[in-house]
């Protein structure tokens, strides 16, 4: 079983399934994707997220030993008795070798729709009552969507699914004189009867791809994010940026499109006081590629990034921010202290350390790279699980060199951020790992038991 | 006006790099960028703390911009990494007093607090002279509140308002309060800003001593300068809670034992309300915005009960400044700055303030602290702003909080 399915149990979830293994991916979101499917272009090579990422959301969705159990919810897992030993240690006991499996109670929650006879045509979102009245989590906010939605066009499986938090009859029992979504679906599969279904498995190892959440910028207030609209997370940023987003990827703040744009990094990583002392080793990249993408789409801009160091570790890296540096992107050292109001223009004030004296830089958007934290029922997934968090809040592994895939109970393995902060490459390269320490798991136990 | 002298200051830089814990330093630049007065003055804290690393001596005495600091402590707030630049200027200053480098004003006051238990110099017998006659409970005779009014409130005509107010209200609000009369002295917060350690802890001492033997469970400031140092380097409080995000430990908090909670007067007044122990009924038709003082705001995260305050009072419209709360601007008369020019007499940032609080369309400029009230007046003052003939009809006007508070009651 893969709980997440973000692009770290999307990979993992097609290695283990194409080693012949049937696999159960458990997402708890209507469609597959996760943070991958909100982003514009990937760094260092600008290749688009969804592009080469929705084709690997397809084949999840129709690999014949893959179980897509989208909008569910791992709810109870019993650890196999006797223990699993040694489920990742060469040399040691298989796992699971005398037949243990874990038990796995998934609850189904109702989309309120008809799967089998959904196909996806959209005719009940744009007959909604909500229509464009309920915010997209999806885009983060900068757009509306209907009470019945799917998260983005490409969604995986492409069916409907009723929002009961804002569904008016399932929120106030009645929807005007007849339900508008029921009446224009063509295939008849709107069904406010369906009720929530707690589904029983018995699986032989457990991924755990659960992702990672984004900082609340309005712990840093001296940034004034949720005070100036003009004020912006790189996420916000991801879907305003996106050809496939709200504003079909023009860059546009306040009615216009912006003339300073000022970049603000390490918002509230590297610093104790927000819980996040680390570094969250993706900032330093998609700031970079943020003002790529601004100066492709707004050539004229002044385009300046606030830095205290800058991290381009991997491959490809270094030389993308050298690229980016030539395309007229003012680097200033020094973490901004303040935003504030000046006419119609933003002030960030911050000391540039190489000038050794206080600036203040004028703005029309500021984008703030916030810290990436760990997902905030990270207590209630270890304790279903049994898992441990390390300092920092993330999954233990249980060795930080040697064993970074395997957590700390035997057969359960850890991909993705739900370990720690990581771009792309390194969380897919984490998923092959954890989907081989599966695999290990399964040919030892012998075939027959569901992943 | 500064009596240098000749010698050079030189310190051995280690000692207080390690004391100061300065090595966590990754000289990120947010101090200096968020530091008000760095605009304005010579003064980098971040720069300051780089020498510290990096040289084995630093000549302090070449450092004249270590007292325009008004100890806002912006930066030891916005630290990311816990290392506390201001707590840097006060040691510097100390090694300042040592040597007899200050600036003489603020030596005026440093010996005014010495011998007569306030700045000012006036004598110790006229502490009380703000009362104007009224009976106040002396609280060597035992209360459940114990009023602090300290030097500014006690001594400045134009604040002396405030604690009259205050007593108007306790009473009104049936409060067992009392004060200590003229055996109040300086509760000493600037004075451990302006790097005096000695007299500080003298008067931490005596103070302590005599707070503590009035048995009252709740020490109210009027300023929020004492209720700092009352609350977090007296040993009067009962043992903190855990610290929430975003606050930070001080490092001079030495625990509690008296157990006597200490508030800001804008917190009782808040809870008086809150309780209905008192009532606002006359209506005070006015449009006003709230300055956040560095002591109570930044510092200390009251933020709402000043402001739960203002709504309380009948009739009275509260609108924001662009820059409130965490992101309020100093009015520079912090950390000793009530005492001393510091490099930069042209630009006060007071002045800047004042016109922001304009800018809200705002008749009064509401204050909780006796040296905002000075300060941003007297930038109101200056810059006519108070002058219907100069500001083409609007005016502005610094009150304290109690005193709209005394026109509602």
């Amino acid at each position: 079983m893969i709980i997440g399915g973000g692009i770290a149990g999307i990979q993992a979830a097609l290695d283990i399934a194409d080693a012949g293994f049937p696999v159960y991916l458990v997402e708890r979101e209507p469609s597959v994707g996760g943070r991958m499917a909100q982003l514009d272009k990937t760094f260092p090579t600008l290749d688009c997220s969804s592009c080469i990422l929705t084709p690997k959301m397809v084949d999840v969705g129709r690999h014949p030993n893959i179980e897509l159990m989208t909008y569910s919810e791992v709810v109870s897992v019993t650890l196999p008795t006797p223990p699993l030993q040694g489920g990742g240690e060469r040399g040691s006991p298989p796992p699971g070798g005398e037949g243990g499996s874990f038990r796995v109670s998934v609850r189904r929650k109702p989309r309120y729709v008809d799967v089998n006879k959904c196909t996806g045509c959209g005719s009940c979102a744009a007959a909604c009552r909500m229509k464009g009245r309920i915010v997209s989590q999806f885009d983060e906010g900068i757009a509306k969507r209907s009470a019945i939605y799917v998260p983005f066009p490409q969604a995986v499986p492409l069916k409907y699914t009723v929002d009961p938090g804002v569904c008016l009859y399932l929120t106030r029992g009645t929807c005007g004189k007849t339900f508008l979504c029921k009446d224009a679906c063509p295939a008849g599969a709107i069904d406010f009867e369906q009720k929530e279904e707690i589904v029983d498995l018995e699986v032989g190892t457990i991924v755990v791809a659960t992702g990672f959440d984004l900082l609340d910028a309005r712990l840093k207030p001296e940034f004034g994010y949720g005070v100036y609209p003009q004020v912006m997370t790189g996420i916000e940023f991801e879907r305003l940026s996106s050809a496939s987003g709200p504003t079909m990827g023009k860059i546009i703040v306040n009615g216009k499109e912006p003339q300073d744009v000022v970049f603000i990094k390490c918002v509230g990583s590297r610093d104790p006081h927000t819980g996040v002392p680390y570094c969250s080793r993706v900032c330093c990249m998609y700031t970079a590629k943020h003002a790529h993408l601004v100066r492709d789409k707004l050539p004229d801009a002044r385009i300046t990034i606030f830095y205290m160091d800058v991290r381009a570790f991997g491959k490809g890296y270094e030389e993308f921010y050298d690229r980016v540096k030539h395309e007229r992107v003012l680097y200033r050292r020094g973490e901004p202290a303040e935003v504030y109001r000046r006419g119609d223009k933003l002030v960030v004030l911050a000391e540039d350390t190489m000038l050794g004296k206080p600036v203040e830089v004028e703005a029309d958007l500021v984008v703030l790279a916030t810290a990436i934290t760990p997902r905030t029922d990270m207590p209630q997934v270890s304790a279903l699980l049994g898992l441990q968090c390390s300092p920092d809040g993330f999954f233990q592994e249980a060795h930080p060199k040697l064993r970074p895939v395997d957590s700390l109970v035997d057969g359960i393995f850890l991909a993705g951020c739900c370990q720690g902060p990581k771009d792309i490459p390194d969380t897919v390269a984490q998923s092959k790992a954890a989907a081989s320490s599966a695999l290990r798991v399964l040919v030892q136990r012998g075939k027959g038991v569901s992943a | 006006m500064v009596l240098w002298r000749e010698t050079k200051m030189a310190l051995k830089t280690e000692p207080m790099v390690e004391q100061l814990e300065l090595m966590g330093c990754i000289q990120c630049g947010k101090c200096t960028g968020g530091c008000p007065v760095a605009r304005k003055t010579t003064l980098n804290i971040r720069s300051l703390i780089y020498n510290m690393l990096v040289e084995p001596e630093l000549d302090v005495s070449a450092h004249p911009e270590l007292w325009d600091c008004t100890c806002c402590f912006t930066c030891v707030e916005r630290c990311p990494k816990d290392v506390r630049p201001a707590e840097l200027i006060i040691g510097l200053r100390g090694q300042l007093v040592e040597s007899g480098h200050i600036p003489d004003t603020i030596g005026t006051a440093l010996t005014g607090i010495f011998r007569q238990g306030n700045p000012t110099g006036i004598a110790r017998e006229d502490r009380s002279a703000w009362a104007n006659g009224t009976e106040i409970k002396a609280a060597q005779g035992g209360c459940e509140v114990l009023l602090h009014v300290c030097c500014t409130a006690a001594y400045d005509p134009r604040v002396q308002v405030v604690p009259r107010a205050l007593v108007k209200a306790f009473t009104a609000a049936g409060l067992d309060f009392g004060t200590l009369g003229t055996d109040e002295s300086c509760c000493g917060n600037e004075v451990r800003r302006m790097g005096e350690v000695g007299l500080f802890e003298m008067l931490v001492e005596e103070n302590g001593e005599l707070i503590r033997s009035v048995g009252a469970s709740r020490l109210v400031t009027v300023s929020p300068h004492c209720f700092n140092t009352f609350k977090n380097e007296y040993s009067l409080t009962p043992p903190s809670p855990p610290l929430q995000g975003g606050e930070r430990p001080s490092p001079s908090l030495q625990g509690g034992k008296g157990g006597m909670e200490v508030l800001h007067y804008t917190q009782l007044m808040a809870e008086l309300l809150e309780q209905g122990r008192l009532k606002l009924s006359n209506e005070v038709k006015k449009t006003v915005t709230y300055h956040d003082p560095c002591f109570l705001g930044k510092q200390n995260h009251v933020f709402d009960e000043p402001r739960a305050v203002l709504k309380a009072i009948p009739g009275l419209k509260l609108v924001e400044m662009d820059r409130s709360r965490e992101r309020s601007l100093c009015c520079e008369g912090g950390g000793g700055r009530m005492w001393a020019e510091g490099t930069n007499l042209e630009e006060r940032l007071a002045f800047q303030r004042v016109r922001e609080a304009a800018e809200t369309g705002a008749e009064v400029l509401a204050v909780a602290c006796p040296f905002c009230l000075l300060t941003l007046e007297d930038a109101v003052k200056v810059q006519g702003l108070d002058d219907a003939d100069r500001t083409g009809g609007r005016t502005l006007r610094v009150m304290d909080i109690m005193e709209l508070v005394s026109l509602a009651l």
